[in-house]
């Protein structure tokens, strides 16, 4: 009996922790500890969601914003995977560039936003480029390493065989090597919708980034985080997808 | 060459070297080896580690192209990948991806085969393998001897007239690896599948084999080839009699000399 309730199921922990940590918020709130301009209290903030629906374009901004992370995320793939597998087939590419591409994925690429805006000016093609560009580092290092570590016992089968190079690539390498690409292709639709939401909020233009962006603009402090409230679940909910169709496609390989 | 036919053997091996550079120099792995084999007939090689046997397979089975000498098939010379010659591994080489039959339909389905086709044949090399039952299950889900079966049983799927196996036993228990040889030994009864054997276990290839080649230890070379007489069909039952254990003798003889150079030059060069 002790142990189940120092060792709860994993739902009811995440429940738990999320209780105790809206329950302190508010707490904290209506005791005056955190201005409410600054936080204010769940009990103001869950129900700013609705106001989010009816004012605001909530279902518009949102579809606005997913398609341009599924936009970044389709070029970056693509485009990743490409390079990834030539780092991998060319060894002295993969030597050269590499660790460029590791220092890539670990600098703060929004920071380039001027530059975009300047290339595509202020519309949906720089929010879509920024986003493909942080989708790349991950998809083409993994891409690179999921082949790099594709068991040699499993090439020289595909040899005896007498395999064509089409068959090699779709029934050896890439099944082989996509539990690691699908986990590079997982940080990058995080990476696209944090770049997608955060240029977004940036150039005021677009979706959720720009409905956060106003919100603030207009002291609506309760719908602003709302609006946070709101993209944090889609994130979360985005996650447990991409984990599901991971599931799916490893299953179906 | 050591087999007493007039017929052309399905497999000859002329005269091959293998010769390696390293940083140390040039190492000779493979030094004129020759060898005919004849169809139907189970042959396995034994040497100490470091003796080449794998390279040597791998020059069989064309993972390895370059080198001295020459390979025939039904005396045609070949080089690189035939599909006459099927190789079973000694690393775990199933697919993980893929369910036990599928795994062995693979070279079908690679070969264009329709679905329903290959999956009959795969169907049935399962059973020869013993594996029926368990056609939808992943390898992870399954025993490693129950692994190398359906290694075995995808490489017949390609319908190879000669098998070749480097240790496809050599990480299972030793149970496991005599209960296996009986497998082995009916299905190339069955299918009178000419079959090369690399192996470390003297018991093993006595048990298995029609002539068993002894090598030294680098370079590789055939010191000794022993024919078993022992009365087929055979099992694990015969790894008692008298004359199976003086079989493995007479090879431990002639093993222990190469065995012993090598594991000098390894404690040497560890002592380097």
């Amino acid at each position: 009996m002790i142990t189940s309730i120092l060792r709860p199921p994993p739902i009811i922990a995440r429940m738990a922790f999320f209780a105790v940590l809206f329950g302190a918020w508010e707490w904290a709130s209506r005791m005056g500890m955190v201005s409410r301009f600054i936080a204010p209290p769940p009990s103001e903030v869950l129900p700013a969601i609705s106001l989010l629906y009816h004012d605001n374009e909530l279902v518009t901004r949102f579809l606005r914003t997913f398609g341009q992370v599924f936009a970044a995320s389709g070029i970056g793939a693509g485009l990743g995977m490409i390079i990834g597998w030539w780092l991998h087939h060319n060894k002295n590419a993969g030597r050269a560039f590499t660790d460029w591409f590791a220092a890539i994925a670990a600098a703060p690429l929004v920071l380039l936003f001027p530059l975009f805006l300047v290339l595509f000016g202020r519309n949906a093609s720089t929010i879509i480029a920024m986003g493909a560009v942080a989708v790349l580092p991950p998809i083409i290092l993994k891409t690179k390493e999921g082949l790099d570590h594709v068991p040699h016992v499993l090439i020289n089968v595909g040899r005896t065989f007498n395999l064509t190079r089409w068959q090699y690539i779709h029934l050896i390498m890439m099944p082989a090597s996509l539990p690691t690409i699908f986990t590079g292709l997982r940080l990058g639709l995080v990476f696209a919708l944090i770049n997608v939401v955060g240029v977004e909020y940036l150039i005021g233009f677009g979706g959720m980034g720009l409905m956060i962006a106003e919100l603030g603009d207009r002291f609506e402090v309760a719908g602003m985080y709302a609006a946070i409230l709101f993209v944090v679940l889609c994130s979360a909910c985005f996650f447990w997808f991409t984990a599901r169709l991971e599931t799916w496609l490893l299953q179906s390989r | 060459m050591m087999h007493d036919t007039h017929s052309t053997p399905t497999l000859s091996i002329q005269n091959v070297s293998k010769h390696f550079e390293t940083g140390k120099g040039t190492v000779t792995a493979v030094d004129h080896v020759s060898l005919d084999i004849q169809q139907g007939e189970f042959i396995s090689i034994i040497g100490p580690s470091g003796c080449g046997k794998s390279t040597l397979m791998n020059m069989i089975g064309g993972l390895i192209t370059e080198y001295d000498g020459s390979i025939l098939l039904d005396g045609k010379p070949v080089r690189g990948c035939q599909p006459e010659i099927g190789m079973v591994f000694q690393e775990e080489s199933t697919f993980p991806w893929r369910t036990a039959l599928d795994n062995v339909a693979f070279p079908l389905e690679a070969g264009g085969v329709p679905k329903d086709k290959r999956h009959v044949r795969a169907h049935e090399l399962l059973d020869l393998v013993g594996l029926t039952g368990f056609e939808n299950h992943f390898p992870s889900e399954l025993s490693g001897g129950m692994r190398q079966r359906i290694a075995i049983a995808r490489t017949l799927a390609f319908q190879p007239r000669i098998l070749l196996m480097d240790e496809p036993f050599a990480a299972l228990d030793e149970q496991t690896r005599l209960l296996l040889g009986d497998k082995v030994v009916q299905i190339q009864q069955k299918l009178k599948q000419t079959t090369l054997l690399i192996t470390h276990n003297i018991a093993e290839a006595v048990q298995l084999s029609d002539r068993v080649l002894i090598m030294t230890f680098r370079p590789g070379r055939i010191k000794r080839v022993v024919e078993i007489t022992l009365p087929r069909p055979r099992s694990s039952e015969m790894v008692g009699s008298e004359k199976f254990a003086a079989y493995v003798a007479e090879i431990w003889a002639d093993l222990r000399q190469e065995a012993s150079k090598g594991l000098k030059e390894t404690e040497a060069a560890a002592a380097h």
